[in-house]
C-alpha cells in the first residue's frame, strides 16, 4: 500500500446523505475478477444524469469527495473503494461513515476523513461558490483546508498509522503467527469444521 | 461488573490483545471460527494470496457457495451472462486450487450463503463468523458474533484465520410484549431501523432481547439479525436458548454425544450478565406494532402499513428533509397517499432476509385458495436448494404455482439483480428483501420492503396490503388447495 501523508486536489461537493454502496457502484458492475478497472462504474446510475456533479467541469477532475452524512452504507462491497480510487479519488470527507466502508478504505489507502457536518457545510459553500477550489487533506496534522476553511478531522490512530506507513495488514498479523497457532491449540473439539459432514 | 453477550464472545476469541490503551489502543487480533465465501467478493482475495505465494490457513474452517450471480431458471444450462459465468468459474477454480469445500449450482446444499451456513449446522452459538457480505449479521441469531467484511479482510482471514478489530460498543434492543397476528420479525426490524436510523447502530453490536424476541423461532431471529447492518451496526445478536438448541440438534455439523453436552454447557453461559451494562438501550413495544413497510430509498424510511406516505416537511433535520424529497421523487410517490393505495407490479418473496421454509409457509398460508391479482408478477425464490426441496415435499410449490406465482431455483436473485431477475425502470415491487436503495433491484426499479405475509397479501390485492385486508376464503376453497 502507498503511504499517505497529505493530498491536495479539486474538491467535489456531493450534497447528499446516505450515499449507499449500491449508488457508489451498482451490483451489475461487481462481476469483474480483477481489483482494477472500476472507474467507469463509479456512481454509474447517477452519471447518466448530465447534471450530476462529476459530469460538470472542473469537478470531473476532482480527487477529494465531500459528502453528506452516512456515506458508504449498505453492502460490504470493497468495489466501492476500488471504484473511487480508480476514478482518482484520494480522500472522502463525511460527518459519518458506515463501518465496513471505512474499514475497506483504510485497507486500500483511500482516506475516509470524518469532518463535523458544520464544517462540511462550510466546505460545500466554498466549493459551490468557487468551483475548482482545491482541498488539502493533511493526515499528519489531521486537518482539511479549503479556501478560508480549516477544519480538523477524525480518524482512528491505528488506521492513521498504517496509512502514514503504508503497511500491509496480512504481513503485520503474520508477525504474530505463533499466537495464532497457540490459540488454535485451545479450540474446543465441539466447534465445527467444514470438512465433509457425517452421514 | 458482568459482561454482555457480545463481550463474552469477543473475549473468547482474542488471539492477541492490541498494544496500548484507550483511543491509542491498537486493534485486538480475533480468531475466526467460520469463513463463508461466495463468488462476488472472493476472486480478488484469492488472487492476492496467489500473488503473495500464500496458502489458505484453514480450509477446514472455510466453505463456499454460489449465490449472487446464479440464475433461478434453467440452472442446468450454461450461464448466459459471460461475466457472471466467468465469476462462477473463477470461484470453482479457486476453491479447487486452495482446497475449499464448494457447493455449486445444482448441488443440494447450494443456496444463499446465509441460509446454507445455519441449515448445515455450521453456524453455532459463541462462534465468530465472517463473510465478504454485509448480511453475515444473520448468523448472530445463534449468539454468534457475525460480521460482514470487505475483500481485503477476506484475504486477511484466508491467510491468517484472524481479523484485526477494534472493540465495538454495545446496544440493547429490548422488544417486550406479544406480536399481533400478521405482524412478524420483519416488522420488528423495520420498525427498529426506522426508530434508530440507518446510522443509528454505527459502531455498535446490537443485542435483541425481551419477551417478543424469546418467543421467535430461529428463522425469525435470523430475519431480525440479518438487517442489523441496515441500521449501520456491525453485528446483531440473540442469546442462545432452548429454541436455538432444538433448531441445531441433528444438523449435519452439530456436535454429537459428549461434544453436544460440552457445547450446551458452554452455550448456556452465552447470555448478558444481569449486572452488565450496555452503552445504549432502545425499547420497542411489540404489543402495538403493526405491519411495517418502507416508502423511501433507504431502509430507515419506513412507516406502518396503515399510515400514509410522509411529507418532507415532517422531518426536522435538513438532510433528512432533502433525502425524503429525493426519495419521493425517485419512488414516484405523493406525500399523504395512504400506503395501502400504492399499487405494485411485482412481488418478490426471497433473499437472505426472508426465503427460509417458515417464510414460504407463512406466505403460502395467506394465498392458499386465493387468486393473484392478474396485473402482478410474483417471484418465489427459495433461499437454498434444500429449502426448495423441503417446500416441494410439503406441496408449497403447488400452492404458489396454482396462485400464479413463478417458482424458481435458489439464489440471491432479485434482491440485488446480479442475475437476470431484475425490475424494469419505473417498476414497483413489494419485496421481502433488505434494501430499497435506488436501482437495487434493477435500474430505475422502486422497492417497498415488506414481510412475507404482507408480500403475499399484496400479490392478492395488487396494492400494499396485510392479510387482515383480505376477505376470508371459504372453507371449501381452503380444503381444495
Amino acid at each position: 500500500m502507498e503511504k499517505f501523508t497529505t493530498h491536495t486536489g479539486i474538491g467535489v461537493p456531493l450534497r447528499q446523505s446516505n450515499v449507499d454502496t449500491d449508488q457508489i457502484i451498482p451490483a451489475v458492475y461487481l462481476k469483474r475478477i480483477t481489483r482494477t478497472g472500476f472507474e467507469d462504474a463509479l456512481f454509474a446510475g447517477w452519471r447518466k444524469d448530465e447534471s450530476f456533479i462529476l459530469n460538470q467541469e472542473p469537478f470531473s477532475a476532482g480527487s477529494v469527495l465531500v459528502a453528506g452524512p452516512d456515506f458508504g452504507t449498505g453492502s460490504s462491497r470493497e468495489h466501492a473503494v476500488w471504484a473511487l480510487k480508480d476514478y482518482g479519488f484520494k480522500a472522502v470527507l463525511s460527518s459519518r461513515f458506515a463501518d465496513i466502508f471505512r474499514g475497506n478504505s483504510g485497507k486500500q489507502g483511500l482516506l475516509a476523513a470524518q469532518v463535523a457536518q458544520d464544517d462540511i457545510e462550510l466546505i460545500w459553500k466554498v466549493l459551490e461558490n468557487n468551483p475548482g477550489t482545491e482541498v488539502k487533506v493533511d493526515l499528519v496534522s489531521k486537518t482539511v483546508e479549503c479556501g478560508n476553511v480549516v477544519a480538523p478531522f477524525e480518524i482512528d490512530d491505528y488506521t492513521r498509522w498504517r496509512l502514514l506507513e503504508g503497511l500491509d495488514d496480512i504481513g503485520l498479523t503474520l508477525q504474530h503467527e505463533g499466537d495464532i497457532t497457540a490459540y488454535e491449540a485451545t479450540r474446543p473439539s465441539f466447534k465445527p469444521k467444514t470438512l465433509p459432514a457425517r452421514g | 461488573m458482568g459482561k454482555t453477550l457480545a463481550e463474552k464472545v469477543w473475549d473468547a476469541h482474542v488471539v492477541r490483545k492490541g498494544d496500548g490503551e484507550g483511543t491509542n489502543a491498537q486493534p485486538d487480533l480475533l480468531f475466526i471460527d467460520l469463513h463463508l465465501v461466495h463468488e462476488v467478493t472472493s476472486p480478488q482475495a484469492f488472487e492476492g494470496l496467489r500473488l503473495a505465494g500464500r496458502q489458505l490457513r484453514r480450509p477446514d474452517l472455510t466453505i463456499a457457495t454460489e449465490d449472487h450471480n446464479t440464475p433461478t431458471l434453467e440452472i442446468d444450462k450454461p450461464i448466459a451472462d459471460l461475466t457472471s459465468r466467468t465469476q462462477i468459474e473463477t470461484l470453482r477454480a479457486n476453491c479447487k486450487e486452495f482446497g475449499v469445500r464448494l457447493h455449486s449450482l445444482g448441488d443440494k446444499e447450494q443456496g444463499i450463503v446465509h441460509v446454507v451456513g445455519p441449515q448445515l449446522g455450521l453456524t453455532q452459538p459463541g462462534m465468530t463468523v465472517v463473510c465478504g457480505d454485509s448480511h453475515t449479521s444473520t448468523h448472530g441469531a445463534f449468539g454468534a458474533l457475525a460480521m460482514g467484511i470487505g475483500t481485503s479482510e477476506v484475504e486477511h482471514v484466508m491467510a491468517t484465520q484472524t481479523l484485526s478489530l477494534k472493540p465495538f460498543k454495545t446496544m440493547a434492543i429490548n422488544v417486550e410484549g406479544t406480536l399481533r397476528p400478521g405482524v412478524s420479525a420483519k416488522d420488528i426490524i423495520l420498525a427498529v431501523i426506522a426508530k434508530i436510523g440507518t446510522g443509528g447502530g454505527q459502531g455498535y453490536v446490537l443485542e435483541y432481547r425481551g419477551s417478543a424476541i424469546r418467543a421467535l423461532s430461529m428463522e425469525a431471529r435470523m430475519t431480525i439479525c440479518n438487517m442489523s447492518i441496515e441500521a449501520g451496526a456491525r453485528a446483531g445478536m440473540v442469546a442462545p436458548d432452548q429454541t436455538t438448541y432444538d433448531y441445531m440438534q441433528g444438523r449435519p455439523h452439530a456436535p454429537e454425544g459428549a461434544d453436544w453436552d460440552a457445547a450446551v454447557e458452554y452455550w448456556n453461559t452465552l447470555h448478558t450478565d444481569a449486572d452488565a451494562m450496555f452503552d445504549v438501550e432502545v425499547d420497542l413495544d411489540a404489543d402495538t406494532l403493526e405491519p411495517f413497510v418502507t416508502w423511501g430509498t433507504n431502509p430507515g424510511q419506513g412507516v406502518s402499513l396503515n399510515d400514509a406516505v410522509p411529507s418532507p416537511e415532517d422531518f426536522g433535520d435538513e438532510n433528512a428533509k432533502l433525502a425524503a424529497e429525493r426519495a419521493l421523487q425517485y419512488m414516484g410517490l405523493e406525500a399523504g397517499t395512504p400506503m395501502k393505495d400504492i399499487r405494485v407490479d411485482t412481488v418478490f418473496l426471497g433473499s437472505c432476509t426472508n426465503s427460509r421454509i417458515e417464510d414460504l409457509r407463512a406466505a403460502a398460508d395467506v394465498i392458499r385458495g386465493r387468486a393473484k391479482d392478474p396485473n402482478v408478477r410474483m417471484l418465489v425464490v427459495p433461499g437454498s436448494a434444500r429449502v426448495r426441496l423441503e417446500a416441494e415435499a410439503e406441496g408449497l410449490d403447488k400452492v404458489f404455482k396454482d396462485f400464479g406465482a413463478e417458482w424458481r431455483f435458489a439464489g440471491c436473485s432479485m434482491c440485488l439483480g446480479m442475475n437476470p431477475d431484475q425490475l424494469a425502470p419505473g417498476e414497483r415491487c413489494a419485496s421481502t428483501s433488505n434494501r430499497n436503495f435506488e436501482g437495487r433491484q434493477g435500474k430505475g426499479g422502486r422497492t417497498h420492503l415488506v414481510s412475507p405475509v404482507v408480500a403475499a397479501a399484496t400479490a392478492v390485492r395488487g396494492t400494499l396490503s396485510s392479510p387482515s385486508d383480505l376477505e376470508s376464503v371459504s372453507v371449501a376453497a381452503s380444503d381444495a388447495a
